[in-house]
């Protein structure tokens, strides 16, 4: 196991090439012309919305075409300050090129939904559907999200604990390793939604299954990189500390857990993606509550658009966790030379 | 013997040690290597002795053993007349690889000794004394990757020193340094030595080296390891590298090692 992961750990660590944006090249023109460029496409999205009636009946279709129309603005107005933003007008230059896309995306997606009806229904909602969604459904998806927050960092939190303490111990004593090795071998590399039915009739609630379920997909990646993490810490270190007077709890704490922690942190990559797909399936199958749920509730209902609303908002929750997770990493490991920018 | 009237005045910061009758082997697939054969010698309180020999002879083998690190499979190790159980921060050692943790700073790899004892507090002023004596002191906050080697070697003898030991034991320290540098931080270690009054005990591939720095010179045979010769070298400090006394021992030193066809 210890040679996978480390394959593994080093998808983490290499460096690539420093981005620079198209727009960057430009950016010395006293007007960004990719901003002004940004704002015509937004302001297509809006123009598009607005050139003729929707094929089908949407509700919000009138917010949608201003609310393009406030992102073309805010584009331009960004666009005539340029250099004068600083750091925040770097950060807007970086990622014109993509806020172009993203609008000539919309209108094109608006126009062969609503505007042509091209696309089956209700398969293929326009985009105002969704933002109707979000205006509207606004106290169900905020009460999934909050569930699934919930959920998700209690379990996680529990399972990286678990994880990091029985690494450390299986990778420090020898009787640890002895009985705790056999039963990892055993358990771990069972997907943890094998358990669901089993954790559901176990367990007092669908709720305190769900964490177990979640804590154990994450707790078997954690224990196991830190397990080969401390493992792999260069006697040579133990030594140096040996010969300066420390204890073995000084060699534990200030040695062996610092000097496993880049494998640490590839192993709590490794779980929180585990644990997204555990938390999905809990909640579709037990917790009635949560985004899993939503989206069951939405395909029950062929409310497609709910669905893809759903779906946006858990993408950027994951992404979000990942990147929570990436900044603590950037923060614990600068000492490290060249650590991936998420 | 100017230096070792010097060192009564230290008496109490050396400790003397006893090497007797030590020997040590390593398992290798099942195969035995013998690395240590009945190795004995003693060295005074705040003496200075060098260790000569062939490389893979045994010696960095030799200082784990005093350093408390490894039992010997037989024979007897003492400091001040007590047997020698375990590491402990009286003899520190500093290893041919500086083995710096990198997750610390400068600063924090040389306080390593005095938070591991729990001392950290009363230490803080020694500390910097420390690293301005390596020449460190504005690197007191840079990550070893930023180092280059002589400076990683140098926070490591930081890190020695700082325990103020009173067996400071020397793997080769001054092996990656380059010349000038490893002039001048020989000088260092002198005067270090004298102030302090540690006992030394030196590993070190150059003869000159080992004839510039120490009281004696103890010439080891190939694997395992004896005891070939215990020179003394009776020349007071600050020594002159041109000395024709101390080159005549360096001629013969090199016989010993087996290269006096050439030189
Ligand atoms: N932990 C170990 N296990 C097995 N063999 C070892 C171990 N440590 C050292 N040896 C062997 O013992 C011998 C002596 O090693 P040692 O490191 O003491 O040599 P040395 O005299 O310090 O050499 P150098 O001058 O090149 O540093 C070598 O042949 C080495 O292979
Ligand atoms: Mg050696």
């Amino acid at each position: 196991m210890p040679t996978s992961s480390a394959s593994r750990a080093a998808t983490f660590d290499e460096t690539g090439p420093t981005e620079t944006s198209p727009a960057q090249a430009v950016s010395r023109l006293p007007v960004s012309g990719w901003g002004i460029a940004a704002s015509a496409s937004w302001l297509g999205v809006t123009a598009v919305s607005l050139a003729r009636d929707d094929v089908g009946d949407w509700s919000r279709t009138a917010t949608f075409a201003y609310g393009a129309a406030v992102v073309a603005l805010a584009a331009f107005v960004v666009s005539l300050a340029g250099a004068r933003l600083g750091q925040a007008g770097t950060w807007f230059a970086h990622r014109t090129p993509w806020l172009i896309v993203l609008g000539l995306g919309l209108a094109l997606w608006e126009l062969v939904t609503a505007k042509l009806g091209w696309l089956p229904l209700p398969f293929f909602p326009p985009p105002q559907a969704l933002l109707e969604v979000y205006l509207d459904d606004f106290g169900k998806l905020g009460a999934s999200v909050l569930a699934s927050v919930k959920l998700q960092i209690s379990g996680y939190a529990i399972g990286a604990v678990i994880g990091f303490l029985t690494g450390v111990s299986i990778g420090w004593s020898r009787s640890a390793g002895y009985w705790v090795h056999p039963v990892l071998r055993f358990i771990g590399p069972l997907p943890a939604t094998a358990w669901l039915p089993v954790a559901f009739f176990l367990f007092p609630s669908s709720w305190s299954a769900s964490i177990f379920l979640i804590a154990l997909a994450t707790a078997f990646p954690v224990t196991v990189l830190t397990w080969s993490g401390v493992a792999s810490v260069p006697s040579s270190y133990y030594d140096v500390a040996r010969t300066l007077g420390a204890t073995p709890w000084f060699l534990i704490r200030k040695v062996a857990v610092p000097a496993a922690m880049p494998h640490m942190f590839v192993g709590l990559f490794m779980g929180l993606g585990a644990s997204f797909a555990v938390l999905v399936v809990a909640e579709m199958m037990g917790v009635k509550a949560g985004l899993g749920w939503y989206l069951q509730w939405a395909q029950g209902w062929a409310a497609y658009a709910n669905m893809y609303a759903a779906l946006i908002v858990m993408s950027l929750l994951c992404s979000g966790a990942i990147t929570l997770l990436f900044k603590v990493r950037d923060r614990l490991l600068s000492w490290q030379k060249g650590v991936v920018k998420w | 013997m100017v230096a070792l009237a010097q060192q009564v005045q230290h008496a109490t910061a050396g400790a003397s040690l006893e090497v007797d009758n030590i020997s040590h082997h390593f398992a290798i697939e099942d195969r035995r290597l013998d690395v240590l054969d009945k190795v004995s010698f003693r060295a005074a309180p705040g003496e200075f002795v060098a260790l000569l020999g062939p490389s893979g002879c045994g010696k960095s083998t030799l200082l784990r053993l005093v350093a408390g690190l490894e039992p010997p499979a037989a024979g007897s190790l003492k400091e001040d007349g007590i047997a020698i159980a375990g590491p402990d921060p009286s003899r520190v050692v500093v290893f041919q690889d500086p083995t710096l943790f990198p997750w610390r700073t400068v600063r924090d790899n040389v306080a390593l000794g005095p938070e591991a004892q729990g001392g950290l507090k009363a230490k803080r002023a020694r500390i910097d004394e420390v690293l301005a004596l390596v020449g460190l002191s504005s690197f007191a906050k840079a990550l070893p990757h930023q180092l280059s080697g002589g400076m990683a070697q140098r926070v490591a003898l930081a890190r020695a020193l700082v325990n103020d030991p009173r067996i400071l034991i020397l793997d080769e320290p001054l092996g990656k340094l380059d010349s000038l540098t490893r002039l001048t931080m020989q000088s260092e270690l002198v005067s270090l030595w004298q102030r302090a009054g540690f006992t030394t005990l030196l590993v070190t591939h150059d003869v000159e080296e080992a004839l510039f720095l120490a009281n004696r010179v103890i010439v080891f045979s190939d694997r395992p390891a004896q005891v070939k010769a215990d020179l003394p070298v009776d020349k007071p400090y600050p020594r002159h590298r041109g000395d024709p006394d101390l080159a005549e021992l360096r001629r013969q030193i090199l016989g010993l090692l087996g290269l006096d066809a050439t030189w």
